[in-house]
């Protein structure tokens, strides 16, 4: 018995110092060396001062940006507190919504998502909308959408942020990434990066503000 | 399934089958003590350990021992780890300043057991409970330990099986040190480099507040989350940096991320099955076992894949498109992210439940009743498909000694396996080891279904048990039974949906995970220990080959017959009569 409680209590410890401080040390020197920028979480600036960052997902809600996907974490984008909705596919709540109540904020279900995305871009109800549009990502902080919903969202966003739908195309068609080795994932448009472009456009369109 | 999603699948099983042989020649060597490239370097870290634990490599130790060593390794891990995890509040590297508020004691049960078991099943919310220390030191070192014994039992009982006339089947310690060192660390070390060159994180600094463009300031949570994520996946612990896990841009970033994090899972469960044809002097015999597990693999994806990208019907009314088109996914996107979409997600769910990793890049709550049917399936199945580190391959060596059993009653001959005959002793063992896993699943979330608990009490403040569920009708019923199966098969995926932080849950869960974990360990231990006497038979011609399709087949009926029997009168309570609730409109 004493035999092997020496190794359990010896071992545990080797491998609490070496795989519990010495390999995360490593691997933090490492990568503050090789990749600083993503060591430090991609961190985007924008005039010196961080503004999101490149992987993490933001919320937008003024009509002249691009719009995310809806999100369930924490009151909705919180990134210290990632989630999805975990509603499963016989939920009325996840179709239909619930209304606030006390201790409990509401729920805006995919029915009434579908509605607003439909007034917001002036779609009428025959117009199919991508799935990605009016679903809640898993981790609540995708920073992604698809190119069909950033293609319908061009129309509202040029107009209320006074461009050219083709000024406006055009920087969707910079934003999207395609499937890795055309193989791997799906094309995706990030909106963080997307918003700054249309964020320059503005900026340049309307000088005086 | 479309094209995109076949020629993944293709692409991926074609790498797990050329990296098999290399990998798993490569581990036999490691395990048989012989020299390989990486001798030279760590050779000498291999001897101090030795030295500094007091341990002599070249002693051997009986089923006994090395499962006693197994035992007590592990609950001076686990101890660690509960003790870590109350005092996060006074420890190091805790910019946020978590506490023992936020580790309360029946939860920091429930975590140690669930890291020791390798399970990492987490019932609260990582960003916002664990201190960067917790995560690293009480939290990732049991993805390298458990990973490590998860491994040595798989050896030792494949030395059990192909050794004969001998007493002891290797040294548990030996057999630890060699795979953390000549195995997880070299892989982990490229691997976690290449994390944090695709966008994983790997800091310490506190979480940042970013000044959003429309005003707000959003708080992003960080830390050393490559050096973890990288022995997540390798070790199939699966337990995340962050609440959605591999679904979390963070710890997942980009697609290419995605793929190399699914071949992680499988690769060294998959390679195992070399390592047991190596070692057993014939290859054929981990190509068998190889070959059954791949073909309950494909069929999972083929089937969750379809259910997924067909999308749920009362989503479709809204008319949103179901079919995927060159611009947009289609399909079940709830809980599923844009860079995944359908395909990478219903894949990643198949591999990490068929390996008993458990790390998640979509919501399983919020698959379609049949998308979500195979994960639970794959856990239901004893996770023999790969399987977890280790786990897999004994789980589905147990499997095979009760094909050859059906085989010997179906001809009346006393079965054999690698030409050892399989006795009353080992078939009670195996079916044993079957018993107590069907016997946790079903018990605990039959009793979590039935007792009644007080309102406001300490067990469980909302009163009875399945109030906790986050869906209601037999959606609800899926999130009990699949939480405790995971448990129970140390996956730690889960129907995320179940609030399963209160100590009613915390205790039944973790001790489902324990009993999972060992009383697995033990008999299949016992079976190495009294296959390692026997002295081997001649090969006659009434011999049953267990390395022919005939065998696969039978392997294959084993497993699915066992698990079909025992579990699909739950199955049928919860995913099947959700799947035709829905596609006859109801809601709940």
């Amino acid at each position: 018995m004493l035999k092997i409680i020496k190794p359990a209590i010896l071992l545990t410890a080797v491998f609490t110092i070496g795989t519990g401080f010495m390999f995360p040390a490593g691997i933090t020197l490492l990568a503050r060396l090789l990749f600083p920028g993503q060591a430090n979480g991609s961190l985007v600036r924008s005039h010196g001062v961080v503004v999101g960052a490149a992987h993490i997902g933001q919320n937008f809600t003024a009509p002249y940006y691009f719009h995310p996907r809806p999100s369930a974490a924490g009151n909705g984008y919180d990134a210290s507190n990632s989630s999805g909705t975990n509603l499963g596919p016989t939920s009325d709540k996840l179709i239909h919504g619930s209304p606030a109540a006390a201790g409990s904020s509401g729920f805006t279900g995919i029915a009434q998502l579908a509605a607003q995305y439909r007034k917001e871009n002036n779609l009428s109800a025959s117009t199919p909308l991508p799935a990605d549009a009016v679903t809640y990502s898993a981790s609540g902080l995708d920073p992604d959408i698809s190119p069909a919903n950033a293609r319908l969202q061009a129309p509202r966003v040029a107009a209320a942020a006074g461009l050219t739908l083709n000024q406006v195309q055009l920087a969707i068609t910079q934003s999207t990434r395609t499937r890795t080795f055309g193989l791997l994932g799906e094309p995706r448009v990030n909106v963080l990066a997307l918003n700054l472009a249309i964020a320059r456009l503005r900026a340049h369109s309307q000088p005086v503000q | 399934m479309t094209t995109n999603s076949l020629v993944q699948l293709a692409l991926y099983c074609l790498i797990i089958v050329l990296t098999t042989p290399v990998l798993g020649r490569y581990m036999a060597r490691v395990f048989q003590g012989e020299k390989t490239l990486l001798s030279p370097i760590l050779g000498p870290v291999e001897t101090v350990v030795y030295r500094v634990c007091g341990i002599e490599p070249s002693e051997e130790m009986s089923w006994q021992v090395y499962a006693g060593a197994l035992l007590l390794f592990s609950v001076v891990g686990m101890v660690l780890t509960y003790i870590l995890l109350r005092l996060q509040g006074v420890l190091p590297l805790n910019p946020q300043h978590f506490s023992g508020a936020q580790m309360s004691p029946d939860l920091a049960f429930n975590t140690s057991a669930s890291f020791t078991t390798n399970t990492n099943w987490q019932a609260y919310v990582p960003e916002q409970s664990v201190s960067y220390f917790s995560n690293m030191v009480a939290l990732a070192i049991h993805n390298w330990m458990s990973a490590a014994s998860g491994i040595a039992v798989a050896i030792a009982l494949v030395r059990g099986l192909t050794r004969h006339s001998g007493k002891s089947i290797g040294n548990l310690w030996v057999d630890m040190v060699r795979a953390t060192l000549y195995v997880l660390l070299p892989i982990c070390l490229v691997y976690a480099l290449f994390l944090v060159q695709q966008g994983v994180p790997q800091n310490f600094l506190p979480y940042v507040h970013a000044h959003t463009l429309e005003g707000p300031v959003q708080t992003i949570a960080e830390g050393p989350v490559a050096s973890q994520e990288a022995i997540k996946m390798l070790g199939t612990n699966g337990g995340g940096f962050f609440n959605a896990n591999s679904a979390h841009p963070y710890e997942n970033p980009t697609p290419l991320s995605n793929f190399i994090q699914m071949l992680s899972i499988f690769l060294i469960p998959a390679a195992l099955t070399a390592t047991f044809g190596c070692m057993a002097g014939s290859k054929r015999q981990g190509w068998a076992l190889f070959a059954a597990m791949s073909v309950m693999f494909v069929a999972g994806v083929v089937v969750c894949t379809t259910a997924e990208q067909r999308g749920l019907p009362a989503v479709a009314a809204c008319n949103v498109m179901v079919k995927p088109t060159s611009s947009q996914p289609g399909g079940n996107m709830e809980g599923k992210e844009t860079r995944f979409g359908i395909s990478d997600s219903a894949l990643f769910a198949v591999i990490t439940t068929d390996a008993s990793c458990g790390a998640v890049n979509a919501m399983h709550d919020s698959f379609t009743p049949i998308g979500g049917l195979v994960p639970l399936s794959n856990i239901l199945s004893g996770e023999v498909i790969f399987g977890g580190v280790g786990a897999g391959l004994y789980g589905m060596l147990m499997f095979a000694i009760i094909a050859v059993f059906i085989a010997g009653l179906m001809v009346g001959r006393t079965p054999e396996y690698l030409g050892k005959k399989i006795e009353q002793y080992e078939v009670k063992m195996a079916m044993l080891a079957v018993l107590v896993l069907a016997a946790s699943i079903l018990g605990f979330a039959a009793l979590a279904v039935v007792l009644p608990l007080k309102a406001h009490g300490y067990w469980n403040p909302g009163g009875n048990p399945w109030t906790n569920v986050n869906n209601a009708g037999a959606h609800g019923f899926s999130e009990i039974l699949y939480a405790f199966t995971s448990a129970t098969g140390n996956n730690g995926s889960a129907f995320a949906g179940l609030n399963a932080n209160t100590p009613y849950f915390n205790l039944t869960l973790g001790m489902a995970m324990l009993i999972g974990r060992f009383l697995m360990i033990i008999p299949l231990l016992a079976i190495a220990g009294s296959m390692v006497k026997k002295v081997p038979v001649p090969v006659t011609s009434g011999t049953f080959p267990t390395d022919s399709g005939t065998f696969v087949v039978l392997l294959l009926g084993a497993v699915v017959l066992v698990g079909a029997l025992t579990f699909f009168p739950a199955l049928a309570l919860g995913p099947i009569a959700e799947h035709l609730q829905m596609i006859h409109g109801k809601l709940f």
